[in-house]
């Protein structure tokens, strides 16, 4: 699989002609950043920014049922009661409880729905959902329109106003974690409003060939093109997991502190009795959040976590929170040493630094 | 855009001039800073440490990576610029002037003659 061409979203001619830094993720030739990280996710706590995010799987279910379907594989409770229009955030797990994944899945219409997985996983999650409406759900038409719907994530302070002068966006009709079909230059066009930055904003999902347009519209209204380097910046400041960095098939939904994702009380899903056992046990080991003490080295992935002079853990994401100026990471330690105001430290690269055990997230926007 | 004329390289993208009192005054160039990105952290050797020419001597790190200081003389550690270590934004803003890292008394000046001059250093970086 080395030797396999880079896939190219449809904002790919875009991102050259911005003069953006090119990088491989997972699979596809994406923008790691155009202007420059810090700059770019300035631009969207402060104002707003653009992100690329159509190489994420954009799966649709229909049929009598689809709701079923995705009530199984997704830990939220996607119920007969979950309204038209609504997005729940939860994870995917496989029978013994190990997250797969983690994605939102939308309501549509009476029984449409969405599910939109994380790139690296795109291919394994509707693959998964293939496998379980072959076994046990029938009457599902299922597809996989990634390649036909693009996405862009608007997002910051200015973003709803940004998406209200291109669209009929309405902030007081269009809350938070719901979605619907707005018109955008003329066009019918999926509207969520979620996102991955802790900001306010919107995710706006064209079809392909209508995205290059909006991405200039949306620069035109003041939008700045931000690229993965600044995604991951703000998601992590925000408190945001990433699936193969801070969650993987080896972690419980429990372990990562993703409980109230989890709707243990309605009905089954797959992988419940592991997850249930975990809640009710307790996990061992527990994702801890951290700030280092002092300005310094970077705790990066994989440096090690020491907490009473021994190796206790790895970090799993680390870096530089710039809203906040400091250095911030997670990584799994066992369950004693995570509670807030824990001292643990951070071997990187040789030098022994130390960190505080905090609350998530790192950063909540003025509200 | 070509690289200042008034100082010698090294090959892996510092600069290194020598001020009117022979003290040899260190930094990394454009296309250092270009490709790092945003510098967020710099780890400089203290003042009195002795360094090796193409020997590592620090680390300078930015979002996404870390990269290795190396020495393009020897000698003596006389200050190294505190406003990079409180900023180190400056490395992007002005790598050739207010980003200056650390300044050197040289142990021996003949070695600036294993540096490359700027034409040198900017056939190599085009």
């Amino acid at each position: 699989m080395a030797d396999d061409p880079l896939r190219e979203t449809v904002l790919h001619a875009t991102h050259v002609s911005l003069d953006a830094r090119m990088v491989p993720f997972a699979g596809y030739d994406m923008p790691v950043q155009y202007e420059g990280i810090l700059a770019e996710a300035k631009a969207v706590r402060t104002m707003a920014g653009i992100f690329d995010v159509s190489h994420m799987g954009r799966f649709f279910a229909s049929g009598p049922h689809a709701r079923a379907l995705l009530d199984w594989v997704h830990t939220a409770d996607v119920g007969e009661s979950m309204p038209v229009g609504r997005a729940r955030y939860g994870l995917l797990c496989n029978e013994n409880g190990g997250i797969i994944d983690d994605g939102i899945v939308y309501r549509l219409g009476g029984d449409r729905y969405m599910l939109i997985a994380n790139a690296a996983n795109a291919v394994k999650i509707y693959a998964w959902l293939e496998r379980w409406r072959d076994e046990r759900f029938a009457d599902i038409n299922l597809t996989n329109d990634t390649e036909h719907i693009a996405m862009i994530a608007l997002q910051g302070p200015k973003a709803t106003a940004i998406a209200a002068e291109v669209s009929d966006f309405d902030p007081q009709i269009l809350r938070p974690f719901r979605i619907a079909e707005l018109t955008v230059a003329g066009k019918p066009v999926l509207v969520a409003r979620t996102g991955y930055t802790g900001e306010d904003g919107v995710e706006i999902m064209p079809e392909s060939r209508d995205a290059p347009a909006l991405w200039a519209l949306l620069m035109e209204h003041g939008a700045t093109a931000c690229g993965l380097g600044a995604r991951d910046t703000l998601r992590l400041e925000a408190g945001l997991l990433l699936h193969g960095s801070d969650m993987d098939e080896t972690i419980n939904p429990m372990e990562a502190g993703l409980d109230r994702f989890v709707a243990l009380d309605a009905g089954d899903f797959c992988g419940k009795p592991a997850v249930a056992a975990m809640a009710k046990d307790g996990p061992e080991r527990r994702l801890a959040a951290f700030r280092m003490v002092e300005r310094g080295a970077l705790p990066r992935p994989h440096a090690p976590i020491l907490a009473d002079g021994a190796v206790v853990g790895q970090v799993s994401s680390g870096g530089y929170a710039p809203t906040l100026d400091t250095n911030i990471g997670l990584g799994y330690v066992p369950s004693r040493f995570a509670t807030p105001e824990e001292a643990l430290q951070i071997d990187v690269r040789g030098k022994i630094l130390d960190a505080r055990v905090t609350h998530l997230p790192f950063y909540a926007r003025p509200r | 855009m070509p690289v200042p004329a008034d100082r010698s390289y090294s090959k892996e993208h510092e600069w290194a001039r020598v001020q009117d009192d022979g003290i040899i005054c260190i930094g990394i160039t454009e296309f250092a800073e270009h490709e790092l990105g945003d510098v967020i952290y710099v780890d400089l050797p203290k003042q009195g440490t002795k360094v090796t020419q193409h020997l590592q001597m620090g680390e300078i790190e930015s979002v996404k990576a870390v990269s290795e200081l190396f020495a393009p003389v020897s000698g003596e550690i006389v200050e190294i610029n505190s406003a990079v270590v409180s900023a180190p934004e400056l490395v992007n803003e002005d790598p050739y002037d207010k980003g200056w890292l650390l300044k050197v008394k040289p142990a021996d000046q003949a070695e600036l003659g294993n540096l490359l001059d700027a034409a040198q250093y900017d056939s190599l970086t085009t």
